[in-house]
């Protein structure tokens, strides 16, 4: 099968134009004879639930937490970019197209990119639309920041709960057509299967997750918005209950699952504290902008560090190694989040970690609130003619303590409540001493396939948001994912489902009785029945601790042929082992939450297997995708466009089937393909 | 008129009720201070006497009175409905309950009953020997006569009633109950009248706690100085108050500000 | 450290619950508490026995899912969510009382998991702006003063755990409802629909058998994100308005 992105011809900045232009539209009668399922609340699906219900489709929306607004949207902290060019500093859609093609390491489609860039700016006025409290200056205009390494000022962000703000402004938008009869909810209900009949999406089966009910859907078109596979890593940036088994499903039922391989690993989380630790916390990004990353320069002072015998505060200025800054002397600690992560990684693997663990290292605050402090205290000292003296009697503290003092109180209007979240999880104040950070799995650039349109290759089977693979290429740039997931949901979808559902007709609808539900209906009772009677040793943690470690271990932040070898080897051990040894207690027709995770578990350990495929596949580094037998001399990623300018989709081809290889050859007609460097 | 029954039956218009008829029933309480005090001159009850007796035939004040009545018959049975229903909202409680708010705030309604009872008593004491008695058919209250006019001397029913220990006791911790009842139900009015402003809430607060203490203190005060037969009982509870009124102003001033520094 | 737990179990919303006594031990002062439950957990899959049911999702403190009442709180002694309380706020020997959330609003679907659709259909009744999807004016058409702004976000701070209702004696969802009637309420953007908006969501509050408000200060006592009462006040200034004044 080739695949066909159907990326619209002609000039990139007229191509969404023309094709809004060029596909079929549903007359508006008509839109009330289409059903229209959309699996997760997030970003993506609760924005495309809301739309496509105001356009007048009938809706039903499924998520396994309690309420539409659970979804892991809420955590994002940081920001939303749009190329606004509020602050006048240069900023165009153009730019942004470019910074998120370059920033993905040159992996993604140019025409999906730029569709995002443009649409952008409508995404900021529906949101202010909606009464999403934006950050705003004292003009009463909305404050921009720069993030993530941007040139520009670009990102909007309220405090540090964007992610929140703008998922509660869809929920709102949703319960509004909830309301209006046009959406029905069903919380608490988790899709287990896609429904596929004559090649055609037609429903899907899902679990009542409290009395453990198998129900059939059916409609016209089926949403996937059901977010990343991050958990795959066991420990991450993702909630509990993050999951991959609805794209997992649809992949085992014909969806191509694109560049697996791809996750971003955040550089600045909280460090692993115990082998009891259930999930990693994130520090927002924004942190470097003040913070200076380090580690000891000798191993001894690290070792001395780790057994208690040494606080940050005894190592010297000359010999601490601020390792960002000296090998990426224009980028500094900015530099993006693989490079970030990944030298972290080295330096500890080189025994220069700090913490308990020593997988840690510093981010240090004193140089900024000394340097902000001085600026405080410079401006007040005017007031005393310039006298230390004086001013120090004025105020009643030593001069050197109110530098202290003073710069203490900017940093914390920049960033209390983070610095507090910190002090809550680790007991130690980052004020006095260094924060302690290390990179974990927080975003996965890889999903299922989607062509222009978003359609995978199953028709009437969209994925939307972080669950498809669209926009990101091998790196997502900060503040680019609450973007993308609006985009696709108040923007993109409402636009080309249309095509499909006025080529189909609303006559094409399957009946819940028709074999093809049942037969899904059987087979899901089925994997439920195996999983409760097998009655093993093992708990479902222990097999998701295993998976994690083996995925972070060989597949995570820097990988080599060996190694994954090893690991797919590993893993296809640990599944046989799952499926013969795992304890799952209780019953199916009650809440059960072991049921929930052992469903999730079985799916999370075949797509880890697919990670590590596409992994070895990839013979380069780019983007979160590091290859150590693929890096320049100085250590750094190295790309090969020649051979590997593709999109790997993998086609599944049956239990314990090697998966086969489709490639999406990316041209690129609007960007100069360059070395990334942050030198 | 649909919706005045409508807002009127709703949570929120059930606390709009209390809040009102508490703020009739507080301002009764400032003016009906103001004739008590007038027992503590030292007339012989003179004073007081014309008060209660221009009190008892003036047909406005006879009007406000009906008025008075209703708003506590009105406060009660809103409270028995609200807390009916607020105690349906929890079928199942706490097994271990931690707390987090005012003692006084939470047991509203027990202050009320210990109210209530005091009203009781103290109705059936004074309104109702005054009210339920005719001259001609043997009062049990005296007459007196000031100059031309001939009235009910119903200082000297207060008077006499005060010798009784236990009463003066039943009215301090009455009292008491009234203090508790006003610290939470004065400043709450405010809330639930949507007047929450951090610019105006330490006033609001000064003003509450002061009402809370200071109207209680004073209407505890003529039955203790009546049982003790204090001369010159007015200077002494005005000095008293005064000094009162200082020591609740720092106390609260001093708590508002712990509560910003947090 | 080692601890006693007192853990309501409950098998479903028909069947009648008890307080039931396990012990832990080895806990970490690091864990968070939703982890030592994990310790607990797992032990009782091992034995053989139903492990504790319990919501819970991000574990950062922003989703609002998880909701234990812990030793006569909402989310345990410190003002946050149970997922971002620390083992160090214990000590050794400790006896734990754990509950789920207890109102009429919020029945108890298993053990300490309840059932908060009732602030769903709250939001539903009017919690939202109705504007559809593709309106063309730029978000800086109108400005909004900072401070309107941020008086706006802090309301829109509120997670929808619960703990307001949970903490008040009356069960009432003021604290919440009043949230989100001030977070649109302040904005230019939900101005427009206000009285509709705050008739609607108090009816539904109403009609969700939630108890009334006597100011007692619990809920934002309690608040994981500080909401504050004057969120109250305003929704109650808002509503008698609409009411008194309004045609809707």
């Amino acid at each position: 099968m080739k695949l066909n992105a159907k990326s619209p011809e002609g000039v990139l900045a007229e191509k969404w134009d023309k094709h809004k232009f060029n596909i079929k539209l549903v007359n508006p009668a008509n839109k009330r004879k289409y059903d229209i399922i959309v699996v997760g609340t997030g970003l993506a699906g609760a924005s495309a639930a809301a739309s496509l219900a105001e356009l007048g489709y009938n809706v039903k929306s499924f998520c396994f937490q309690d309420s539409p607004r659970r979804a892991h949207s809420i955590a994002a902290q940081g920001g939303i970019n749009a190329a606004k060019n509020y602050q006048n500093d240069g900023d165009s859609v153009f730019r942004l197209f470019y910074d998120t093609i370059k920033g993905g390491d040159y992996r993604s489609r140019e025409a999906n990119v730029y569709r995002l860039s443009q649409v952008s700016v409508n995404i900021i006025d529906q949101c202010v639309a909606q009464g999403v409290p934006f950050a705003r200056e004292y003009g009463g205009l909305l404050d921009n920041r720069s993030f993530g390494g941007a040139q520009v000022s670009r990102t909007f962000y309220a405090k540090g709960q964007t992610g929140q703000q703008l998922l509660l402004g869809a929920y709102q938008a949703l319960s509004r057509q909830v309301a209006n009869g046009k959406v029905k909810l069903y919380p608490r209900t988790e899709m287990l299967e896609l429904v596929i009949k004559e090649g055609k999406a037609r429903g899907i089966v899902v679990r009542n997750l409290i009395t453990g009910e198998i129900e059939s859907h059916s409609a016209h078109a089926v949403l996937l918005c059901s977010g990343g596979y991050g958990n795959v890593f066991y420990l991450s940036t993702n909630a509990m209950g993050s999951n991959a088994t609805a794209s997992w499903r649809a992949h085992r039922k014909g969806a191509f699952f694109a560049n697996p391989c791809f996750t971003q690993i955040h550089p600045t989380c909280i460090p692993v504290s115990g082998s009891y630790q259930s999930k990693l916390t994130l520090m927002s990004e924004s942190l470097r902008n003040d913070g200076r990353v380090w580690v000891p320069k000798k191993i001894e002072d690290a070792e001395a560090i780790r057994q208690g015998k040494k606080t940050p505060e005894d190592i010297k200025e000359e010999e601490r190694d601020y390792y960002l800054e000296r090998r990426y002397p224009s980028f500094g600690n900015l530099v993006p989040r693989d490079v970030a992560s990944r030298n972290a990684k080295y330096v500890c693997d080189e025994g220069r970690g700090v913490g308990k663990t020593g997988l840690a290292v510093y981010l240090d605050f004193r140089d900024a609130i000394l340097r902000e402090g001085r600026k405080v205290v410079e401006s007040q000292l005017i007031e005393y003619n310039g006298s230390v003296k004086e001013y120090e009697k004025a105020k009643g503290k030593p001069y050197d303590e109110l530098i202290y003092v003073e710069g203490k109180k900017i940093i914390e209007a920049k960033y209390g409540n983070l610095f507090d979240m910190y002090q809550r999880i680790t007991d130690d104040n980052p004020y006095e001493t260094p924060m302690m950070i290390y990179p974990a799995v927080h975003y996965t650039m890889g999903g299922l396939w989607v062509d222009y349109n978003l359609m995978t290759s199953v028709e009437g089977l969209y994925a939307l948001g972080e669950a498809n693979f669209s926009d990101h290429g091998a790196n997502r740039l900060g503040a680019s994912a609450l973007m993308q997931g609006l985009a696709d949901g108040y923007f993109v979808i409402p636009y080309t489902i249309g095509d499909y559902l006025a080529k189909i007709g609303h006559a094409d609808k399957l009946d819940t009785a028709d074999e093809a539900f049942k037969e899904a209906e059987t087979e899901v009772k089925a994997r439920i029945e195996k999983l409760l009677a097998i009655k093993g040793e093992k708990s479902v943690d222990d097999f998701h601790r295993e998976l994690g470690k083996i995925m972070w271990e060989y597949c995570g932040m820097s990988r080599n042929a060996e190694g994954l070898k090893y690991a797919k080897g590993k893993i296809q051990e640990l599944r046989k082992e799952f499926w013969s040894n795992v304890k799952v207690t209780g019953e199916n027709d009650e809440l059960n939450q072991t049921l929930e995770k052992a469903l999730r578990v079985a799916d999370f350990m075949e797509l880890g297997e697919l990670m590590i495929d596409d992994a070895l596949d990839r013979e380069e580094s780019c983007g979160g995708h590091f290859r150590e037998e693929f890096q320049t001399e100085e250590g750094e990623a190295l790309r090969n466009d020649e051979d590997y300018a593709y999109v790997s989709a993998w086609a599944y081809k049956g239990e314990n089937q090697p998966h086969e290889l489709h490639k999406e050859q990316l041209t690129f007609e609007n960007v100069k393909l360059t070395q990334r460097s942050y030198k | 008129m649909n919706w005045v029954v409508k807002t009127l039956t709703s949570t929120l218009g059930r606390k709009l009720i209390m809040a009102l008829t508490g703020a009739f029933l507080s301002l009764f309480l400032v003016v009906h201070l103001i004739g008590n005090l007038q027992l503590l001159k030292d007339d012989g009850g003179m004073a007081f006497n014309i008060y209660a007796d221009f009190m008892g035939h003036n047909p406005l004040i006879q009007t406000v009175s009906i008025l008075n009545f209703t708003f506590i018959i009105l406060h009660i049975i809103t409270s028995v409905i609200l807390t009916r229903l607020n105690n349906k909202a929890r079928p199942v409680s706490y097994a271990y309950d931690g707390k987090s708010s005012a003692w006084s705030s939470r047991n509203m309604g027990i202050l009320g009953t210990v109210i209530l009872i005091f009203l009781v008593v103290h109705l059936s004491n004074f309104w109702g020997k005054s009210k339920l008695t005719t001259f001609e058919a043997g009062s049990y209250v005296p007459y007196v006569t000031y100059g031309e006019a001939t009235m009910q001397n119903l200082y000297d029913v207060v008077a006499i009633s005060f010798q009784e220990w236990w009463l003066v006791a039943l009215y301090v911790v009455s009292m008491i109950g009234l203090a508790f009842h006003l610290s939470h139900g004065f400043i709450s009015m405010f809330q639930t009248l949507g007047l929450n402003h951090s610019k105006y809430n330490f006033v609001i607060k000064i003003v509450g706690y002061e009402f809370a203490i200071l109207v209680p203190a004073m209407f505890a005060a003529i039955p203790v100085f009546m049982f003790l037969n204090l001369q010159g009982g007015l200077l002494y509870l005005f000095a008293g108050i005064g000094v009162l009124a200082l020591v609740v102003g720092a106390m609260v001033s001093n708590g508002h500000k712990q509560q910003l520094a947090v | 450290m080692n601890l006693t737990l007192k853990i309501w179990r409950q098998k479903n919303n028909k069947e009648k619950g008890k307080m039931v006594t396990y012990k832990v031990q080895d806990i970490s002062d690091d864990m968070s508490f939703l982890e030592m439950m994990d310790v607990l957990n797992e032990e009782l899959l091992k034995k053989g026995e139903e492990p504790v049911a319990f919501d819970h999702d991000c574990r950062e403190g922003i989703c609002g899912m998880c909701s234990m009442y812990i030793n006569g709180h909402p989310h345990g002694p410190e003002r946050t969510t149970t997922c971002q309380l620390h083992m160090r706020s214990f000590k050794d020997g400790d006896t734990i009382t754990i509950e789920p959330w207890r109102a009429k609003g919020f029945p108890v679907v298993k053990d300490l998991v309840v059932d908060r659709s009732a602030f769903d259909r709250i939001i539903q009744a009017g919690g939202f702006v109705s504007v559809n999807t593709g309106v063309s004016v730029d978000a800086n058409e109108i400005p909004i003063a900072k401070d309107v702004a941020s008086e706006a976000m802090d309301a829109a701070t509120c997670i929808g755990c619960g703990a307001c209702v949970a903490a008040c004696k009356n069960a009432s969802a003021m604290l919440f409802v009043s949230a989100k009637i001030s977070h649109l309420g302040l904005l230019p953007q939900g101005k427009t629909e206000k009285n509709r908006r705050v008739q609607r969501m108090i009816a539904q509050m109403d009609a969700e058998e939630f108890g009334a408000c006597t100011n007692t200060g619990a809920c934002a006592a309690e608040c994981p994100k500080s909401i504050s009462l004057v969120n109250i006040a305003r929704m109650n200034r808002e509503y008698f308005a609409a009411k008194v004044a309004s045609e809707a």
